[in-house]
Order: C-alpha cells, then sequence, then structure tokens
C-alpha cells in the first residue's frame, strides 16, 4: 500500500509540473485530491485494513494528502503570477497615442475676470447688483453732475436711443458708464450701501485695437458715516495687490469725474518693467487702471441722503483692459468677436 | 494743452528737471502725454549770416552764398528764391542731421558737389529743421539772431503735451500751466504787465456795445486799434504758436491766438470798417439769417444761437468763428478787438450742431471767468500796438451785466478729517491754498477758514473742491490707507444673477463654449431672423456708428447664428456655442425690457478627429441632452413637445415645458436660415431658453431622497407602435405605475424586422418598493398591467 502512495506521489508530481494553465490545475487537483481520486479511495477503504497497516498507510496517506495540498497551493501562485506576467506582457499599451477627447466648455475671458473680481468685492462685503444697458439721460448724466450742454459730456460718447419726447428732447441712450447704478441704488435704499456693477456699456466711438463700442465695467461705491478716501485707497490697494499680485504697488493721482470730489484715477507699477519704464506703461513706469473718488455732495443731495451725515467713495473699472494686460492680449476686438482660436486659449 | 517750456519760463522759474516737474503736473490732475523737444537733433546747425550772394559761374538758377558762421565763413551753393545778403540764417554743417524735403526722413547731410562747386553745408528750411512744413525757401531769422550761436540754444525748445480735464479751462493756458507749476514748487509767478499808451480818441465815440441776450453773454469788453500794419507776426510770435500747434497767419490773427493761448481767454478781432453802424449788438440769431464764416461756408442761423452783430446783419458766430465779411485782412488798418465771456452751454450747442469745434469754443464751453476778459483784452491791445504799430482808442467797452460775487468759502478742518482721513496742520493747508493763489483767514469756530477763491479757479465752489486742492497739491501718498471699518450692509437676495451663473457652469459643464456677443445688431440681421416681421420692432439707435449696430437685439439667435458662421470660416470643425446676455424689447415710452435669455448652438463633429472613434456629426440629440442636463441639474422636470418655429425645421424641432409652461424651444436650423448666415454645416442645432421665465419654475427645493433599501428588478419591454406615436407619451404610462423607480429608452428601430408603419421602441424598466422586496410575481403583475395600458392608451402591441 505504501508503495501505491509513493507511486501516486511520484506520478502526481510528475504531472504538475507539465501543468502551466489553471484549468490544467484544477484537473489536476481533482484528479489527485478530489472526492474520486486514489488517495481519496485509499483513506477512505482504510476501514478495511489491520490495525497496524492502517496506522501506517494512514499516517503515509495523511502525509501525502496534506503534501499534495501544499503543493498545490505553490503551483497555483507560481501559475496565477506567470498568467499576470503573460497578460501584463501581451497588454502593452502605446502610451504616448492621444487620450480619448472629452468635450471642453469654457467661459469666455470676460466672464471668467468679471466673476474673479466681484468676488474680490464680496469678500470685502461689497454685493452685486445689475442694472439696465439702456438708461435715461437723467441717471446715466444729469444726477451724476453732468447737465444738458455740459463739457465734461465730451468724456462719454453717447449712443441716443431712438425716442423723443413730446417736447423733443432724445432722453433714452445706451449707458456710457456702469455710474448711473449709483443713482438707482442710493434712491431706493439707505445707508449703509456697498455695492458693485458689473456690466456692459456702450460708446459712440469707432473701433480700433484699443476701442471698443460695446465693452464690460465694474462700478464700485460704498456710502456710511465716516467714510473717507483712506479707506478709498485702502479698498482699492488691496483689490490690486489680490487682482494683480501682493508685489504690485499703486498710486493715486489728482482726476476729474463729475460726480466725485476729490477724484482720482488709480495706477498700478507697471508688471513688466515693474516700474522702470516700457513700451506697456508708455515709459512711465505707472499703468492706468481705474477711476475713483469721493461721491460728490451734490449726487449725495440728490438722493436724499444728507453729505453732512454720510460720505461715500465710488470707483470704475474697465474689464477688458485688465485682461488685455493681464495677458499681454493687444487687440480689444478679439473679445466679441468670438473667434474659438482665441476663447480656447482661456 | 501744448505748453512751450521757454514760453512757461516767462511766468514761472522751472526749478526742476523737465520730467520731475511733468510727473509733478501729472499727479497733480494735469497729464502730461508726452514731452517733445525741439531741436533735438539740431546738433552742427548754428546761426549764419548771409555776407556775400554771387551767380553760379556754371548754373543761372543757382547762388552762391558766403555765409559767416563767426568762426569761419562757408561758401556753398544754394537755389533758394529767397536768400539776400545781410539775412541771418540756419546753417548746417556737413554731418549735421537734416529731415529731407521729400521723403521726410532725418538724414545726415553729406558734402555735395553742385555744377563743379563743391558745399560744405546748407542754409535749411523750416521744414529741413523739423519746426513746420515750410519748405519754399530758406528760414530767415531776426536780425538780432547772433551770429555763430548753436541754433538749439536760440531757439531750442521743449513742449509738453498736456491732457486738461474739462473742470480746469483755465489750464488751458501757458499763465494756467505757470500758476500750477508754481504751486507745486512752491514760487511765485511772474504775470506780464498790461499797460500801454492810449493815445486815440474815446472810445465811446468810436463804437457802442450792446447786450441783448445776457443770459448768454455776461460780459463783452472790447478796444479799437487804428493805423495798424497787417503783416507777419515777428518770428518769436510764430515759433510759440507753431510749439502750441497753431499756425501763423498774420500778426492780428497771431496775436489773439497768442493771447488766448497765454491767459485761456478767447478774442476776436473784427475789421472795424466793415461794423456797420459803429455798433455791436450780441444777440440770438433769428431763423432766416445766415453768415459765411471765415471757412467760407454760409451756416444757416437760430434763434438758439448767439452771434455778434452790427446794425444790420450778423459778423460772427459768438465765441464759435467770425464771419467773412469782417475778417481783418490786408487792407484793414482799423481793429476792433472783442474780449467777452458767452455762455459755455450755448457755444457748446452751437459748436456741435455745426460740427465747428474751435480752440475758442472749447475754452468758453468749459465755463472761464468774466473776470479775465478785461485782462486778456488789454494784453491784446498792448501787443498789437507794439507788434502791429496801432494806435489804441482811450479806454475800453466794457458791458458786465452778469456780474457775481464770489463768496469766501468756510473750510473746516473737520471736513477735511470726515474726506481725506488725515489730519493736517492749519498752517500747511493755508501755505498750500496761498501757493494756488487761494486766499484764506481763520473764521470765528477754531479750525475754520474762510478761503477767497481767485477768479481764475471757476471750478472751486464748495469745501469739498478745497479739500480736493489741498490732497493734490500735498499729494495723495499722504494720504494713508485704511480698510472700511463700519457694519457690512444688509444684502438683497439676487435669484436671477445666481440662476444665470448657475447656467454658464453646467453648460460649460457639458462641452460648450461661453461667447459673449454685441447687444447691437443691424436691420439686416433682424430681417434674417425674422423675414416677414412677424416679431415686434427693435428699438433703434438714432445716432449708430454704423448700420451694423443700428438696433438691440431681440433675440440672441443672428448673433449666435452669426458666430457659428465665422468660426465655420475659420475651418472649426466642432463648434459648441452659449450665450447668456439680455435682449431688448421696446415698451411704449418706458425703457425697454431686458430680458435674460441663454442660447446654444452646435454643429460640426461630435468630438475632434480621434483614433479611437468614429467621425461623427453633432445632431439634434446633442443638444437635447445640454438641455437634459440643465433641467436636471437645475431641478426643472422639462418635457419637450414639437411646434413650428419660423427658424427652424419643421419636425425637427421642440418647445421646451417646464410646469406646463413653455420656457423655450429647440431644434435644427432652417437650411433656408442656415443659408441666409452662409453656414454650410448640416445639422446645426439651436435652442433658446428664456431665463427669467425659468427663474419663476425651476428650483424646486432640494431635499434629500432616502437611498432605497429593497432591491430592484429589471425587465426590458420591447414594443411595437406606430411610427408616429411619440416615445415619451409610452414613457410616460410606464413611469406612472408607482412601483417602477426608473426607465430608460435603450432601442430604436424601424425596418425590415417591422412592418411598415411602425416602429420598435426598447425600454428597460425597474421595479423597486421603498417598502419591501418585490416578488417576481408582483413584477410580472405589473408589467402585464402596463402592457395592456400601453396597448389600450397607444396600441403598443409585445414586439415578438
Ligand atoms: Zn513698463
Amino acid at each position: 500500500m505504501i508503495a501505491k502512495l509513493d507511486e501516486l506521489r511520484s506520478r502526481a508530481l510528475g504531472e504538475l509540473d507539465s501543468i502551466d494553465t489553471s484549468s490544467g490545475l484544477e484537473a489536476w487537483r481533482i484528479r489527485y485530491l478530489g472526492r474520486k481520486s486514489a488517495l481519496t479511495e485509499v483513506l477512505r477503504g482504510l476501514a478495511t485494513l489491520p490495525l497496524e497497516e492502517k496506522r501506517a498507510t494512514g499516517a503515509a496517506a495523511n502525509e501525502l494528502r496534506t503534501f499534495l495540498e501544499k503543493t498545490l497551493t505553490l503551483k497555483e501562485e507560481a501559475i496565477r503570477e506567470s498568467e499576470i506576467a503573460r497578460s501584463i506582457e501581451q497588454g502593452q499599451l502605446d502610451v504616448t497615442l492621444p487620450g480619448r477627447p472629452s468635450a471642453l466648455g469654457r467661459l469666455h475671458p470676460t466672464t471668467k475676470l468679471l466673476r474673479h473680481i466681484c468676488d474680490i468685492f464680496m469678500a470685502m462685503g461689497f454685493e452685486v447688483i445689475e442694472g439696465p444697458d439702456v438708461e435715461w439721460d437723467y441717471y446715466n448724466f444729469e444726477a451724476l453732475n453732468i447737465p444738458q450742454d455740459h463739457p465734461a459730456r465730451d468724456m462719454w460718447d453717447t449712443l441716443w436711443m431712438d425716442f423723443e419726447t413730446e417736447d423733443g428732447r432724445q432722453p433714452m441712450l445706451l449707458r456710457t458708464h456702469t455710474s448711473p447704478m449709483q443713482i438707482r441704488v442710493m434712491e431706493s435704499r439707505r445707508p449703509p450701501v456697498r455695492v458693485i456693477v458689473p456690466g456692459k456699456v456702450y460708446r459712440y466711438e469707432a473701433t480700433d485695437a484699443t476701442h471698443e463700442a460695446m465693452f464690460y465695467q465694474i462700478e464700485g461705491f460704498a456710502v456710511d458715516k465716516n467714510i473717507t478716501l483712506a479707506d478709498l485707497k485702502g479698498t482699492l490697494f488691496e483689490f490690486a495687490k489680490r487682482l494683480f499680485g501682493e508685489e504690485r504697488k499703486a498710486r493715486f493721482r489728482c482726476d476729474y469725474f463729475p460726480f466725485v470730489e476729490p477724484g482720482v484715477e488709480m495706477a498700478i507699477d507697471c508688471f513688466l518693467c515693474n516700474g522702470a519704464g516700457c513700451q506697456l506703461c508708455s515709459g512711465s513706469g505707472w499703468i492706468e487702471i481705474l477711476g475713483a473718488g469721493m461721491v460728490h455732495p451734490d449726487v449725495l443731495r440728490r438722493v436724499d441722503y444728507d453729505p453732512d451725515v454720510y460720505t461715500g467713495f465710488a470707483f470704475g473699472l474697465g474689464l477688458e483692459r485688465m485682461l488685455m494686460l493681464k495677458y499681454g492680449i493687444d487687440d480689444i476686438r478679439l473679445f466679441y468677436s468670438n473667434d474659438l482660436r482665441f476663447l480656447r486659449q482661456f | 494743452m501744448k505748453v512751450s517750456l521757454k514760453w512757461l519760463e516767462d511766468y514761472v522759474n522751472l526749478s526742476l528737471p523737465t520730467r520731475e516737474l511733468a510727473e509733478k503736473l501729472t499727479m497733480a490732475g494735469s497729464e502730461v502725454a508726452t514731452i517733445e523737444v525741439i531741436g533735438e537733433n539740431w546738433e552742427g546747425i548754428s546761426i549764419g549770416q548771409v555776407t556775400a550772394l554771387e551767380k553760379h559761374p556754371d548754373a543761372d538758377r543757382l547762388l552762391l552764398a558766403t555765409i559767416d558762421l563767426g568762426e569761419e565763413s562757408i561758401t556753398v551753393v544754394t537755389g533758394a528764391p529767397n536768400l539776400e545778403e545781410g539775412q541771418k540764417v540756419p546753417f548746417a554743417r556737413v554731418g549735421a542731421q537734416l529731415i529731407d524735403g521729400h521723403t521726410g526722413e532725418l538724414v545726415k547731410l553729406k558734402p555735395a558737389k553742385i555744377r563743379g562747386i563743391r558745399s560744405e553745408g546748407m542754409a535749411c528750411s523750416e521744414k529741413e529743421l523739423g519746426i513746420s512744413d515750410r519748405h519754399e525757401g530758406i528760414m530767415i531769422l531776426p536780425p538780432e539772431a547772433p551770429v555763430g550761436m548753436p541754433l538749439f540754444q536760440y531757439m531750442g525748445d521743449t513742449i509738453l503735451d498736456l491732457s486738461i480735464t474739462p473742470n480746469r479751462p483755465d489750464c488751458l493756458s501757458v499763465i494756467g500751466i505757470a500758476r500750477e507749476a508754481a504751486a507745486l514748487t512752491i514760487q511765485a509767478t511772474h504775470i506780464p504787465d498790461i499797460s500801454y499808451e492810449e493815445q486815440g480818441a474815446p472810445i465811446e465815440d468810436l463804437v457802442s456795445v450792446e447786450i441783448a441776450d445776457p443770459d448768454l453773454c455776461s460780459r463783452y469788453c472790447a478796444s479799437l486799434v487804428t493805423d495798424v500794419k497787417i503783416g507777419p507776426s515777428p518770428q518769436w510770435m510764430q515759433q510759440r504758436l507753431l510749439a502750441c500747434g497753431m499756425r501763423p497767419i498774420s500778426n492780428i490773427v497771431d496775436i489773439t491766438n497768442y493771447v488766448m493761448l497765454e491767459y485761456g481767454q478767447p478774442l476776436h478781432a473784427f475789421d472795424y470798417q466793415q461794423v456797420k453802424g459803429k455798433k455791436v449788438i450780441v444777440r440770438r440769431g433769428k431763423d432766416n439769417e445766415s453768415l459765411f464764416t471765415l471757412d467760407g461756408i454760409e451756416r444757416a442761423l437760430n434763434t438758439d444761437m448767439l452771434v455778434i452783430a452790427d446794425e444790420t446783419d450778423p459778423i460772427a458766430l459768438a465765441g464759435v468763428m467770425g464771419g467773412a465779411d469782417s475778417e481783418v485782412i490786408d487792407p484793414t488798418t482799423s481793429i476792433l478787438l472783442e474780449s467777452a465771456n458767452f455762455y459755455g452751454g450755448s457755444i457748446r450747442r452751437t459748436s456741435m450742431r455745426l460740427n465747428l469745434r474751435s480752440e475758442a469754443s472749447s475754452r468758453f464751453e468749459k465755463g472761464i471767468s468774466p473776470e479775465l476778459a478785461p485782462i486778456a483784452l488789454r494784453r491784446a491791445t498792448q501787443l498789437l500796438i507794439e507788434l502791429a504799430g496801432g494806435k489804441a482808442a482811450k479806454g475800453i467797452v466794457d458791458v458786465y451785466p452778469g456780474r457775481m460775487t464770489r463768496e469766501p468759502i468756510t473750510l473746516s478742518r473737520e471736513r477735511i478729517g470726515r474726506i481725506l482721513g488725515v489730519e493736517f496742520d492749519i498752517e500747511r493747508i493755508r501755505e498750500v491754498l496761498s501757493s494756488l493763489g487761494l486766499s484764506s483767514e481763520l473764521a470765528g469756530v477754531s479750525g475754520n477758514l474762510s478761503v477767497a477763491v481767485p477768479y481764475w479757479r471757476t471750478d472751486i465752489n464748495l469745501a469739498d473742491d478745497l479739500i480736493e486742492e489741498i490732497a493734490r497739491i500735498i499729494g495723495y501718498d499722504e494720504i494713508p490707507t485704511t480698510m472700511l471699518h463700519g457694519e457690512i450692509p444688509e444684502r438683497l437676495p439676487a435669484p436671477l444673477l445666481s440662476l444665470r451663473e448657475t447656467v454658464r457652469d453646467i453648460l460649460v459643464g457639458c462641452g460648450m463654449q461661453e461667447v459673449i456677443t454685441y447687444s447691437q445688431t443691424s436691420q439686416a440681421m433682424l430681417d434674417r431672423i425674422d423675414p416677414q416681421h412677424k416679431l415686434g420692432p427693435a428699438l433703434r439707435i438714432a445716432n449708430p456708428m454704423s448700420l451694423e449696430q443700428e438696433y438691440l437685439r431681440t433675440s440672441l439667435r443672428a448673433s449666435l447664428l452669426a458666430c457659428f458662421a465665422a468660426n465655420e470660416r475659420h475651418k472649426q470643425e466642432d463648434i459648441r456655442l452659449f450665450e447668456v446676455g439680455k435682449v431688448y424689447l421696446p415698451r411704449g415710452n418706458d425703457l425697454p425690457e431686458e430680458r435674460e435669455t441663454l442660447a446654444g448652438i452646435l454643429g460640426g463633429l461630435r468630438c475632434d478627429h480621434s483614433w479611437l472613434s468614429e467621425e461623427d456629426t453633432l445632431d439634434f440629440f446633442d443638444a437635447k441632452g445640454v438641455l437634459e442636463t440643465l433641467f436636471s441639474r437645475l431641478r426643472a422636470d422639462a418635457s419637450f413637445k414639437p411646434v413650428e418655429d419660423q427658424n427652424l425645421a419643421p419636425g425637427r424641432t421642440a418647445e421646451v415645458i417646464v410646469d406646463g409652461q413653455k420656457v423655450g424651444v429647440l431644434g435644427e436650423v432652417h437650411p433656408r436660415t442656415a443659408a441666409l448666415f452662409d453656414i454650410s454645416s448640416q445639422p446645426v442645432i439651436l435652442f433658446e431658453v428664456d431665463l427669467e421665465k425659468l427663474l419663476s419654475l425651476a428650483g424646486a427645493e432640494l431635499r434629500y431622497q432616502p437611498i432605497p433599501r429593497f432591491p430592484e428588478i429589471a425587465r426590458d419591454l420591447a414594443l411595437v407602435v406606430d411610427a408616429d406615436i411619440a416615445a415619451s407619451k409610452l414613457q410616460d404610462i410606464i413611469r406612472s405605475f408607482s412601483l417602477v423607480s426608473q426607465v430608460t429608452l435603450f432601442d430604436v428601430y424601424s425596418g425590415d424586422k417591422v412592418p411598415k408603419g411602425k416602429k420598435s421602441l426598447a425600454f428597460s424598466v425597474r421595479y423597486q418598493s421603498p417598502q419591501r422586496t418585490l416578488t417576481d410575481e408582483e413584477v410580472n403583475r405589473t408589467q402585464q398591467e402596463i402592457i395592456e395600458r400601453l396597448q389600450r392608451e397607444s396600441g403598443a402591441t409585445l414586439r415578438s
């Protein structure tokens, strides 16, 4: 009997050697360790053997079973490893082939910057409000200290709507700036107010690389007790840093807008030459980015805010100019001609 | 406003380098746009005197000129027609740089040999020196020009080109800029003496002035100068005018221009002989009147225009342009000189109406001080006597119906602090004010100043105006930097804005590119979208820059179609664009309704050429998928129903319905519409959604739904129905069963394997209950009920 077991062992090992697939291994398992295998039969037949032989044969058979099971496990592992190796060997990719394209959508660069700027001011407690593109002369000019025949009207070449009142006036226009919303907001709210107004504005202007008939502005204003020009400086300098980088310097110079007093223009030091003077900053080292000032007392009075109690600041900036500076774009007309070759760069 | 530094130096000592001065002026509000140096390239050019002039031995039309340059004499060949012995001329030695009279380029002078005679230099024209365009003859210098002096030293100059803001008409003058420079460098100005000898008869005997419309003319001053001799003005005056961008004309006209540039007060010289009745009337024009202005154009007048008239006719458009009949020309010997103050608004209206913006009108319209009129008049009269040899009548005419006294302004230190956020020492404030000619006194209450404003500062009327003066002279760098510290105001919700931004993000997530197009459109574009004018009219712009931008759009369609076409021309192969923007719907006498609208357009390849996928074109269902994603993200339950639309193809168009209301439309662009826009892709799909309508419907509050705890059972359902039955109808029926948790249409087939006129639709139906595990029997029973209902309501049969 023992000899039979030895023969079984060498046969099993011999067969196992040539097996190299999981399926072959499974057949081998059934043949040598399955319910109908010779080994199982030996174990099953033990009962009929005389005691002495039963003990010896039983020990040998069990030892053989354990041995075959262990060998099987080792072989299983070896086969799995070799199968993985084979599949890796066969399944190599040319990883330099292009990926499967997914449709890529993008926001217009104007929208992106608009959001960025709104976020900066919202973090300072400003609220975003929008207003109409088509406005009355009153809001666009008169209420902002720019009455009929005022020479400052030259600062805003205006597109007038074909709309006449009975007395022959033409009071409807495409807003030339976002400032009319100063009046509209203050008319409907009591201070304190802290508002920014993004939106399209329009000019009667021949277009060229730096002039557009339609562009975006962001207006901002804050009115409360105790708001000063120092607060305006703080707010706008902080804005400039968040938009153009912590290392940017900013400055105010005197400028004129009829609805603020004092009026200023803000410039940042040129980020191309760091103030040394180059073509971008026309040699001055500074780049003008926005106009601002303290809300004129007559404007406050017009919306029934007492200028002896309340003060405020206002500012307005052109969006496309920021984009042009930020990305080195040399033609403003690119923005609204919507060439995908342009838009897909952002 | 161009200012010559040499001229400026007449009134203020320029202690700073030019760059620094320009920087200070800029910071204080008068931006220096450019700094131009006249004579920058004049090395090697100096003043010479013509000592001898002989005929060229071999050429009739050439001369040999001997030029004394002080240290040496040089003989050169010249063809200039205007040289005479004794004249002083600019002379360029070989190596000097001159502007080529023909090409306009700067070239280095080389020795020349003309008809055998060598020239080691040349006398120059104004053009060659870059002073003006004159090139007919050599520039002749005044007799007192010192021989041998470098030309740059004699007449070089630096010109600042300043942008003057409209509130500062006083700075539209050299003296005005001198005052700024003086204040910024803490010095005094030297204003010229304006006295002159009055030799003639009393002026009242010679001319009378009447202001018929004092609301349009607050002051009218005039002087009379007889026995003048018209001729060119002196070289120095011509140079200064040229430097400031004005063309010299004659001594009389040049003097009026010179004084205008010097003081900022426009003047006008009339030929006294042409003033009928020796009477000047300042009045409104009459409707049937006309006037030939100096430019030779006949101008129709009206009652809105202010004119200067004599006894019978208008002789000038007040403050805008003189009349041709009273123009000062050669035989003129007596000059009636006007220096007046006209109402800016009227001048502005008239000059704009006639499209005649002049140096004079641009000053008047900004509101110059009436106090300036007699001062400038006397200065000009003085120059007339000096430079045109005239005799002045005794006195001046001065009619001043608009006299106003200006009260001092009270300025409190408290207000300065409230506006600027910083306190300044009172003495420092007074020093700053005084440097600008503003005298101040300490008034009553502590810290209050009473400030008297000089006549030329018409822009200062309030305490805050004075505060700006303080800030700009001290410099904004001295203002501290603080952050807003008050309470943050309450915010109102802005649902439309958040919806709009969400929509943008969702569409970008769907692979769409955002565009922003012009709000303005053309009649042609409107017609392409609405050929039969079924929609209401668009708002028209009265003064469009071009016909391309004459109307405000009433839909986004044309913008997107045009945008699509343009990108197609640029060889873009997959185009998916959207815009969220306003359309403008007229509302009679009110401002138009501005409605936020979404529109999208898709066409071309579904994805870029790829080795991974077959080439395939975008179609209706790509666009529909985008809209379905959008509405699902907005939690709006949208359904689609066939509809007709004039721009979209019949049978390939659906309206989008949310809560029973139409919120938009989706469809293939009608081939006729596509052709109008020169679009060649096929198909192109367009969609449009009214965001304001959607706002009121979308966005059911988000509530968490428990994740189902019991297993689902899936069954397929293949049906055959008439080809015209909408898939959504079957889907709706299936979905209406409460045990059905999800229905997915996974196959649509019409062809040989189904009867003609039929189609097969295959749905995958998932059954699930939130309360219990469903049994096969329950599911089978429900599926049977579904089949029966489908059969009843849509004639569907199970596909065998
Ligand atoms: Zn630079």
